[in-house]
């Protein structure tokens, strides 16, 4: 009888191992079909139409001009905001469908759209903006706290807004085929997307088909159908053709979701040992017209005796927020790991040495023990630290940054079937998406693990709602989900084709193993028979068999955890005449529990690091405060890194008995979270003042080095 | 606007005088990316006859991996949108549509080229390559094969304008340096963060063609 708790690690045939990944040649090769690239026989094309205001009312929408253009097929428009205000530059509120590209992009223009500006207020870094009571958190007494504490340091800290800047724009190609609708979307959420399509398109949710193989890029942006899916929808049925509607750049970076800003004052209180006294701090930011969650803070050092949070919410005529990996904690993590290590250099003390003397105030302090001394060590620490008082010579300084962090990981909830064939064959069909991290081939690997063949003799189908029900892809939530229902499934089904093999091998089922492609006694393997000679036992009826990931069971099973630490160190040049920030090295130490992947998970991490120094270095979602609008939504000043910005990066993975003993914890969200901090605090190091917000830009550090940031 | 006389669209604009204008020449503009692949010649021949199309659609024969392909476009429509709208050859993406992100490079006469930047009748009569035509999954190209097992992609959007462009830059750089790939591998963007993959998958293709 197999169980489902993992196999011992001499045991294991490829979990852990570094597998590449599965759909690679397909997509290396171009041949992987993206909703995008998704072209229907008779297929329409869709623009979507934006406000060009970031407030005003809409008194009318007229789509007589548009529609009397040849080739124009479809018109949709926002009958809810007629008469009401748009409260954004780039809402959506009108669409037309059209036989071609460009001529939808042509006669979009001639919808005619009349409004009465309003005000607008797009500020975010100015807390007078902000609105309603703060929220706030209290522990131990800040006041007396600071008043004992041998150093205080106070400084400001910001990190701007930015956007998802998913390659692939969201969007779908809808079409209505036999009464029923056939949806290929980019989306996180493959299960869930047409939930709430249905009453917008009057079709039942058994009549909606959704299929994602590949999709470019969410981030926590796509877990949606998104207004502009059900306009596509809307318009298919409408005209009675298929429709592509994908936002174009500029909507993508306005409109598809960002990071909320994170601005703060912090006073940190040391004692005479270096040691975390009192924590006092006020953030305050905006994620558009809704809701607005200060970042947690103070970060990783959750356990402070007397700390005090207030955070204040900035409304703006901005887009609205969506989750961006790891929502809030890169924010929160920039802010208080500067600001700890502005203390640090207060007192006359190495960031790396007062980080190490407060562990106990964190949720890892072991982890984070063991991660700081290989971080150290694989970025030569010991040899290029200095305090933030001793430069280096000549214009170019270098220095370096330290920062830690921390995630949840759970798995989702999850269902997956396992088919074992009368031939052999054994597939497994789950709903759930691939979105890059290659949850295919982890799924792939459980399921071959647990089954005992060799990696091309199973099949994962996934990708549809049509298998069984898969979470939304977001908060690293995915692998232990899915590694849990597969590995629960696959053990279901095994258990199956034990009690038909082992009458046939004369022992109980509970003696029977499946290992490297039999079927076999586990304490005589010679007493064995092929996986093809136990499965052709079935006769002509396949075994199928669930599993599902119910959280709290599969984390007492051992499959599954959560909460991960993971430390990350900066080496920085920064040149004093021009303000340029080069990253020169960045080395990453990550826990993720038992690893299903080590090639991949190593590019999580990777990933990671890149999309951090992105976002230290460049990325701002600019506003203008005259008009109201985003200055920046292109690529070009948008600006992303590229392969030469990011410098030498070094990723190691936490493996061993502690690690590995508690199962599968996700990795999507941690490794972006350090980036920031890690950066601004060896950019500090190394010229001796902070840049108080992010991006680095030239002009930022000029400024902090001038006095005048 | 079909209508107007004024524009880029129209044919009383000629690039080549705004070429001219800004005094760029023929080394220039390709290494800007503005003609990529072509000499100022081979621009100007196809200006010259791209000025007497349009207004409405034109057939014209595409080659693509070896293969002519014909197909009607109205002269404002970029090689990317033809190669992906009306040919649905979609290996190619569109992700900024305006010359930064390097999604769409496709070869034009062996040259790495971004079919965004450059009309469909401009390409007509030059040997165009697209990733569909560089290797299949059952007959990689080296850098491909480098890709998978650096594991250079993760969402993978990128990835087909990515390889073509190291298939260019390998090329005329068989034996580069990690600085040389690292300065020459500039006009590809990725957000998933694929960048220290992509490096060592380019060291490593040089390494099976027998360079350093």
């Amino acid at each position: 009888m197999a169980n489902p708790q993992w196999p011992a690690v001499e045991k294991r045939q490829h979990l852990g191992k570094p597998y590449d990944r599965l759909d690679g040649a397909i997509k290396s090769t171009g041949r992987a079909k993206y909703a995008y690239d998704v072209n229907r026989p008779g297929m329409l094309w869709a623009r979507c139409i934006g406000s060009p205001h970031a407030a005003a009312k809409v008194v009318d929408i007229d789509g007589t001009d548009a529609l009397a253009v040849p080739g124009v097929e479809g018109f949709w428009r926002d009958e809810g905001v007629i008469g009401k205000e748009v409260e954004y530059a780039g809402q959506i509120i009108a669409a037309i469908a059209a036989t071609s590209e460009e001529l939808a992009a042509e006669a979009m223009h001639r919808v005619k759209i009349t409004y009465e500006k309003m005000e607008h207020q797009v500020v975010d870094n100015d807390i007078s903006f902000a609105k309603g009571r703060p929220a706030s958190r209290d522990e131990g007494d800040v006041e007396i706290a600071l008043g004992e504490a041998a150093t205080i340091s106070e400084g400001h800290y910001g990190i701007a807004a930015i956007t998802h800047c998913c390659l692939e724009a969201h969007g779908q190609v809808a079409e209505v085929r036999d009464g029923a609708m056939y949806i290929w979307p980019s989306t996180q959420n493959v299960s869930k997307y047409a939930d709430g399509l249905n009453e917008s398109v009057d079709s039942p949710l058994s009549d909606i088909h959704v299929d994602c193989q590949y999709m470019g890029g969410g981030f926590g942006s796509k877990f949606g159908h998104d207004k502009w899916g059900m306009i596509g929808c809307i318009l298919a049925k409408q005209t009675g053709k298929p429709v592509k509607i994908m936002l174009e750049r500029d909507l993508e970076l306005m409109v598809a979701g960002n990071r909320p800003s994170a601005f703060g004052t912090v006073k940190v209180g040391l004692d005479g040992e270096g040691k975390i006294h009192a924590f006092d701090a006020q953030v305050w930011g905006t994620g558009g017209g809704g809701g607005y969650r200060p970042p947690p803070m103070p970060y990783a050092f959750t356990k402070l005796p007397n700390q005090r949070v207030a955070g204040s919410r900035i409304p703006t005529n901005r887009g609205s927020q969506r989750a961006w990996r790891a929502p809030g904690h890169p924010q929160g993590c920039l802010i208080t790991m500067a600001a700890l290590a502005d203390a640090a250099a207060a007192m006359g003390m190495d960031e790396l040495e007062v980080f190490k003397k407060n562990l106990e105030y964190t949720e890892h302090p072991e982890t984070y023990a063991e991660e700081l001394d290989i971080a150290a060590e694989m970025i030569g620490y010991k040899d290029k630290a200095h305090l933030r008082s001793a430069l280096t010579d000549g214009p170019v300084k270098r220095g370096l940054g330290v920062s830690i962090h921390q995630w949840g990981g759970m798995g989702h909830p999850s269902e997956c079937d396992v088919t074992i064939h009368p031939d052999g064959s054994v597939e497994a069909k789950i709903g759930s998406q691939d979105l890059g991290t290659a949850t295919r081939t982890s799924i792939t690997i459980v399921l071959a693990e647990t089954v005992g063949l060799p990696m091309d003799a199973v099949k994962v189908k996934m990708g549809k709602n049509a298998y069984p029900v898969s979470g939304a892809s977001g908060g690293s939530t995915t692998i232990g989900g899915v590694s849990a229902s597969t590995r629960l499934a696959a053990t279901n089904a095994l258990n199956a084709l034990l009690e038909v093999a082992a009458p046939r091998l004369g022992v109980a089922v509970d003696a029977l193993e499946a290992a490297e492609g039999t079927i076999r006694e586990t304490a005589n393997p010679s007493n064995a028979m092929t996986w093809t000679e136990a499965c052709g036992l079935l006769g002509v009826s396949p075994i199928t068999k669930r599993g599902e990931n119910v959280a709290g069971e599969s984390q007492k099973m051992g499959l599954i955890d959560q909460g991960v630490g993971g430390v990350q160190i900066a080496d920085v040049s920064v040149d004093v005449e021009t303000g340029v920030v080069t990253i020169n090295e960045m080395v990453a130490v990550q826990d993720c529990g038992l690893i299903v992947n080590m090639k991949t998970a190593e590019s999580q991490v990777y990933g990671g690091l890149i999309m951090g120094v992105t976002y230290a270095l460049f990325e701002e979602c600019v506003y203008d405060a005259a008009t109201g609008r985003m200055l920046n939504p292109d690529m070009e000043f948008y600006r992303l890194a590229g392969l030469y910005d990011v410098g030498n990066l070094k990723v190691h993975m936490m493996t061993g008995p502690r690690y590995d003993s508690r199962g599968v914890i996700g990795l999507g969200e941690p490794p972006v979270i350090s980036p920031g901090a890690a950066i601004s605090n060896a950019v500090a190091n190394a010229i001796g003042v902070r840049v108080p917000e992010l991006p680095l830009t030239p002009e930022r550090v000029l400024n902090a080095l001038g006095g005048t940031a | 606007m079909a209508d107007e006389k004024t524009g880029p669209d129209s044919p009383g604009f000629s690039r080549r005088g705004f070429l001219k204008g800004l005094g760029v020449g023929s080394a220039g503009a390709a290494a800007a990316g503005l003609m990529p692949g072509g000499t100022a010649q081979q621009a100007a021949a196809a200006e010259e006859k791209s000025a007497l199309l349009g207004p409405g659609e034109t057939s014209i024969t595409l080659n693509i991996n070896g293969e002519s392909k014909k197909v009607k476009v109205e002269p404002r429509v970029t090689l990317l949108d033809a190669l992906r709208n009306r040919l649905d050859v979609t290996g190619a993406k569109k992700v900024c549509d305006r010359g930064t992100c390097g999604a769409c490079t496709v070869l034009v006469d062996g040259q790495p080229a971004y079919a965004c930047s450059m009309l469909a009748v401009e390409a007509e009569g030059r040997a165009l390559t697209t990733i569909e035509g560089l290797g299949s999954p059952e007959e990689l190209h080296p850098i491909q094969a480098a890709f998978i097992e650096h594991d250079a992609q993760q969402c993978g959007f990128c990835t087909p304008g990515f390889v073509m462009a190291c298939a260019a830059f390998l090329k005329e750089n068989p034996n580069p340096t990690r600085e040389e790939v690292r300065r020459g591998l500039g006009g590809n963007l990725c957000r998933c963060g694929t960048y220290a993959g992509i490096t060592e998958a380019v060291l490593d293709a040089a390494g099976v063609k027998g360079g350093a």
